[in-house]
């Protein structure tokens, strides 16, 4: 039952096929069998149980959506309410939340199961999932590399089948690079298509939710129940949310793609540079246009993310002080002792690194120069975007330049693994919509293709990977002792 | 650019963040990749550019001014680290 669609497991629960109570048990069966993944920090089966028994009684009464009695699991950098919710952290690992993210609030209306809360980099700062306090999880492609991060959890667990479906967050590619890595099919949103609130901040310009799942169909019906204007979230967007399933298959021909070349210089591996162009070409074959577009300022990306992130970074756990909730040290003599030490002990490394960064560049004397500089630098390169957008449909590229490292191969040096993210970052930095769709396998480890939209085009963008995913099985595929 | 010891110390300070004085030169190492890293930017002329603070260049939306949030302090106080008599907790400021 663990591989099947969102689509079908509604039709098997309808048809009284099997309960919600047996696909959730089914579910909490597997994430016990294969704990070793280290993809879930908390397993909430008592109410996993309970609410697959209401979903049960609410399918009974005719009034289900979609998502009624579906197993899904959140990354645990969303606030639940009585849940511990910790975003990878020691600092928050005594944190019951007191209220439910938005994002939570709207799964639980629409009736899905939650199974627990994901693993994931601490406060979503990592690309590789071995920053968590919880410790790194492992890629069920290859047990000894990493899932991508920072939603390494969500990305391992959907491609394990430890649950249908997950959420995730993206700031600079962390639901699109995870989802490359792990095979499965992952949507980060425009920026305020999906509201933040409840959703633990790391850079407030940057950070979006999204789903994490099979298949696009699967993602839109994810995205159906996230999206939509939250006046609790200041930068949410009133505008209308269309229904992502009604266009999916819509057909494709004529459809003008834009490839950068400057997402096919040096440093994108060969083979899997060979994918992607295999990819474009199931595109020519459903009739699309290809063309190469510029992007003259994606190298500066990187700089200048890593201006503006560790920048918001260091203003948002600024609330971690030791004082309302989360971590305090033991005796502290003074409060700036408290401060210090409950900040020291509670933060890990990467934490620490973007915080002083942060702080530093906006500290007297520098904040011209390193954070004035970089949102100029942003604007350049969002307008690059734009210009490329006006002449094409969509851009694709890949989503990272190769398949999955080896835990433990990138730890010590943070600023190659940064440059690792080098095809996600700037689509945060411009605000856009992007997904990950699986297009290949090398060398037994999954290769995602990026297919980056307009603002708000998150449909267009779901319909042409459905499209895609109609004519390939590379979505269907699963890892070895995970069938 | 490179970041000395005392630099980091120093930032660390102004964050109000203990670190361990055997990572510290690793820090100053670090900070200093990030930093050349960063200076790329200045091949760029950026002159007249305005700084985007916002994917869509939004403003702040405003809401009439009325109460919406309940208050929850017991709710919230439950998970502090120390309280009484509804108040937060710690070392003493003033002598």
């Amino acid at each position: 039952m663990h591989n099947k669609s969102i689509a079908e497991l509604a039709r098997g629960l309808r048809s009284g096929e099997f309960s919600s109570v047996e696909l959730t048990q089914a579910f909490l069966d597997r994430i016990k069998r294969h704990s070793s993944l280290n993809c879930y920090v908390t397993v909430t089966e008592d109410l996993a149980l309970q609410e697959a028994k209401a979903a049960d009684d609410r399918i009974a009464e005719g009034d289900a959506t979609l998502l009624t009695g579906i197993p899904v699991a959140q990354k645990d950098i969303f606030c639940t309410q009585g849940v511990k919710t910790t975003c990878g952290s020691k600092m928050l690992d005594n944190f019951i939340a007191p209220y439910n993210a938005t994002v939570v609030d709207k799964f639980n209306q629409a009736g899905a199961v939650m199974l627990g809360k994901l693993n994931m980099d601490e406060f979503a700062m990592g690309s590789s999932n071995e920053t968590s306090y919880y410790g790194a999880v492992r890629n069920p492609w290859d047990l000894n590399a990493i899932p991508g991060g920072s939603s390494g959890g969500s990305a391992a667990a959907v491609a394990a089948g430890l649950t249908v479906c997950a959420t995730g967050t993206d700031t600079g590619g962390s639901i699109r690079q995870p989802a490359a890595h792990c095979g499965i099919t992952g949507l980060k949103p425009t920026y305020g298509r999906v509201s933040r609130y409840g959703m633990i901040a790391y850079a407030s310009s940057l950070d979006q939710g999204g789903p994490m799942a099979h298949s696009a169909e699967d993602a839109a019906i994810m995205l159906q129940v996230m999206a939509g204007f939250d006046e609790r979230d200041s930068t949410s967007v009133d505008l209308p949310v269309p229904d992502y399933r009604a266009g999916l298959n819509n057909p494709i021909e004529g459809l003008k793609i834009g490839l950068p070349k400057e997402f096919f210089g040096d440093g994108l591996n060969s083979d899997v540079a060979a994918v992607i162009e295999s990819a474009v070409n199931e595109y020519r074959k459903l009739g699309a246009h290809i063309k190469e577009v510029s992007m003259p300022n994606l190298k500066l990306a990187i700089p200048a993310y890593y201006v503006i992130a560790p920048a918001e970074c260091s203003a948002n756990l600024s609330r971690f002080d030791g004082v309302r909730y989360g971590y305090r040290c033991a005796n502290p003599v003074d409060l700036t002792d408290l401060y210090v030490r409950s900040r020291g002990e509670g933060f890990g490394k990467e934490v620490k690194r973007r915080i002083l960064m942060g702080t530093y560049a906006l500290s007297a004397g520098y904040y011209d120069a390193y954070y004035i500089k970089a949102q100029k630098v942003r604007r350049l390169i969002s307008e690059d975007f734009k210009k490329a957008l006006s002449e094409v449909d969509v851009i694709m590229g890949p989503v990272a330049p190769s398949t999955a490292f080896g835990i433990g191969e990138k730890i010590g040096n943070p600023i190659e693994m940064y440059l690792s993210d080098i095809y996600t970052i700037a689509i945060n930095l411009a605000g856009l919509p992007a997904m990950s769709v699986p297009a290949g396998i090398v060398g037994g480890k999954p290769v995602g293709l990026q297919i980056i939209g307009n603002y708000f085009a998150e449909d267009r963008l779901l319909n042409i990977a459905h499209q895609y995913q109609q004519i390939t099985d590379w979505h269907q595929q699963s890892p070895k002792g995970f069938e | 650019m490179s970041l000395t010891t005392d630099d980091v110390k120093k930032i660390a300070h102004l964050a109000r963040l203990g670190i361990d004085e055997p990572d510290i030169d690793s820090y100053a190492r670090d900070l200093s990749g990030m930093l050349d890293l960063m200076t790329q930017m200045s091949e760029l002329n950026t002159d007249g550019v305005i700084p985007m603070a916002h994917p869509m260049d939004q403003v702040q939306r405003l809401r009439p001014d009325i109460v919406t949030e309940q208050d929850n302090r017991e709710q919230f106080q439950a998970i502090a680290p120390q309280v009484e008599a509804g108040l937060y907790l710690v070392p003493k400021v003033i002598e």
